[in-house]
């Protein structure tokens, strides 16, 4: 049998989009310091806020608003540190709450920084969501105190692909004087994301979701908001973050949204209709099975499902030795014994949460990989179920 | 390219692939003896029958299954048939660094998954004696309490290394030992070198994580 490759993990990462790859390539040459005045470093410096302005527009900020971090991750840590900022050295505004309100489901690199800030003093809570994986905004509402310097809330989940409804729970937030900070990595370029229209203060993306490269990411900063850089040095990006900037990476980001803002409209589409195919199809074809997300209230091609009695990790390998590649939260796949703690938040039995595998679709991916999947995914599961002490098949 | 990073050996993918001796039908199995541990909401369950051959004291089959992943798959698949033909007492004592061996290594942060056949094979033998009348021959792990002030013991500590744990900071995370007094460290500290070692050879491989 001749071996098909479908790459179904599009929220791990994604394949970069051609035209970014000739960006980049051109990018290559001028290797001026954006900083430098001369035509070298001018050169490198237009590049730079173009993709500024790129970047800006695309997410309806001004380009003075925004500015290039490392990842999402370094976005996210950096608006998460502003917290409990008073130190005079900083031009900025300063932020003196000393409480941090967010949720149970996001990305570790939000879930540790908030760990490691209430190790310095700071109180965190976090919001349950409900089965579908959204905020239950009266808990919201009930835990913002005048003490609340920071909410943040992820717009998409990486996981279960569940979207918030942020224009809400940024109206419940500013109606109760604190700041908003969401974490877009996953929304921005796959849904439109607009931060005036949102409302949000501060909002975080990544290049290499969106078919950039890895190691570059954005942060949007409302005019006046509060700040503090977590890297300090230099005077790039006006003093917000130290560092040489990563022309190439930058250029690659700029490229990667204008694509976007091309391609996003008629892809969302066509992906959210291969997810109905593929969901039907699933559960058609196999029984006792559940799907983990918001139905509708989703990223089009993110579909998280979770199938009793088979575990996580040994899914992913049939699948990857079929050629299909797709993540799990199961614990046996990440080296601690508790699954997803995202899956967990939904309220599925950890048993099932250790089932569950997330199946994430791009801009590469063709009706024929879901026709594809459909045809091995049965199986695999069939066999695995075969094997498992812990699936008794109900008449 | 397939093979870059990949994180198993082609011993372990063959049992993953063709697994053998799967238990299919535990009723027509009729075993002399039966085993399960582990737990579905932990992850990882498994349950091992055997068939005896009283007069000679011999496993003459095993068979098991599992809710578990690759490594509890192949490692199991391994065992049984490692432990054919072998007398009871000497299948009781198969390692998991024996079945690992056999099965040319597994990653190191699988590794405690793949202890769960051995287990299994354990209580089935136990059974087995128990069944039999041999009450005399059932063996306990007899467990130590190393911190008096949390009861935690030696076995638990294990289980912590097996689980992740690499440091004494993780153990305490794990365990709660050695968090009152902390008149038991240097006992803690020493069993948690004696059991990295007794599992585990290679240095720390990062845990993956979904992102
Ligand atoms: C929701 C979310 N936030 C943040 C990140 C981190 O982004 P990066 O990989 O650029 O650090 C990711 C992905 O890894 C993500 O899915
Ligand atoms: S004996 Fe362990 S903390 Fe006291």
């Amino acid at each position: 049998m001749e071996k098909r490759k479908v790459y179904f993990d599009n929220n791990a990462t994604t394949p970069m989009h051609p035209e970014v790859k000739k960006a980049i390539t051109n990018a290559l040459d001028v290797f001026g310091n954006p900083s430098s005045l001369h035509a070298y470093g001018r050169h490198a410096r237009m590049l730079v806020e173009g993709a500024r302005e790129s970047v800006a527009s695309f997410i309806g900020a001004r380009p003075d608003e925004l500015l290039f971090v490392g990842s999402g991750s370094e976005g996210n840590n950096t608006i998460l540190s502003i917290l409990n900022s008073q130190c005079r050295m900083c031009e900025y505004n300063t932020c003196s709450g000393k409480e941090l309100v967010t949720t149970r489901i996001e990305h570790p690199c939000v879930l540790e920084t908030s760990k490691c800030l209430a190790e310095r003093g700071v109180r965190v809570t976090y919001l349950d969501v409900d089965k579908d994986g959204k905020v239950d905004l009266d808990q919201l509402k009930g835990s913002i105190s005048p003490r609340t310097g920071l909410v943040s809330i992820m717009m998409a989940n990486n996981e279960i692909g569940t979207i918030q409804d942020v224009r809400a729970i940024s109206r419940i937030v500013h109606e109760r004087g604190a700041l908003l900070h969401t974490d877009a990595v996953q929304a921005v370029g796959k849904v439109p994301v607009d931060v005036t229209d949102l409302g949000v203060d501060f909002l975080t993306l990544s290049a290499h979701k969106i078919y950039g490269p890895k190691g570059i990411g954005a942060v949007y900063v409302r005019k006046n908001a509060p700040f503090c850089p977590l890297i300090r040095g230099g005077h790039q990006e006006r003093g917000r973050r130290a560092g040489t900037e990563n022309t190439i990476g930058i250029v690659a980001l700029g490229k990667a949204v204008e694509l976007r803002s091309v391609e996003m409209a008629d892809e969302e589409k066509r992906l959210r209709r291969m997810k109905e195919t593929l969901r039907k199809g699933i559960a058609e074809k196999i029984p006792d099975i559940h799907f983990v997300g918001h139905p509708t209230d989703s990223l089009p091609g993110t579909l998280n499902v979770s199938f009793e009695g088979a575990e996580g990790e040994a899914i992913l390998l049939y699948l990857d030795l079929a050629g299909i590649a797709v993540s799990t939260g199961s614990a046996c796949a990440s080296g601690s014994l508790d699954p997803s703690h995202v899956i967990l938040a939904t309220g599925l039995p950890v048993e099932c949460a250790h089932g569950s595998i997330r199946i994430s679709m791009g801009r590469e991916n063709t009706f024929d990989d879901v026709d594809y999947m459909l045809s091995v995914l049965p199986d695999v599961i069939a066999r695995i179920r075969g094997m498992s002490s812990a699936y008794a098949r109900r008449q | 390219m397939d093979k870059v990073n990949w994180a198993y050996t082609d011993t372990v993918l063959e049992h993953f692939m063709h697994p053998k001796n799967i238990l299919t039908d535990e009723d027509a199995f009729q075993p002399d003896g039966r085993g399960m541990t582990g737990n579905v909401k932990c992850g990882d369950q498994m349950v091992v029958a055997i068939k005896v051959d009283r007069e000679k004291g011999i496993i003459t089959d095993c068979r098991w299954k599992t809710f578990g992943c690759a490594s509890a798959i192949a490692s199991t698949s391994v065992l049984s048939e490692m432990v054919k033909g072998m007398k009871l007492d000497d299948a009781y004592r198969v390692s998991p660094k024996e079945i690992n061996k056999e099965l040319g290594g597994l990653p190191e942060h699988k590794i405690h998954c793949s202890v769960l056949g051995d287990k299994a094979l354990r209580a089935a033998i136990n059974d087995y004696y128990e069944r039999s009348g041999m009450q005399e021959k059932v063996r306990r792990e007899e467990a130590r309490v190393v911190c008096n002030c949390m009861n935690v013991t030696d076995h638990e500590i294990e289980e912590a290394v097996l689980e992740g744990a690499r440091t004494f900071y993780e153990l305490q995370e794990k365990t709660k030992v050695s968090t009152v007094c902390g008149e038991c460290k240097e006992d803690v500290e020493r069993l948690l070198e004696y059991y990295k070692s007794k599992h585990f050879c290679s240095t720390d491989t990062p845990r993956p994580i979904l992102t």
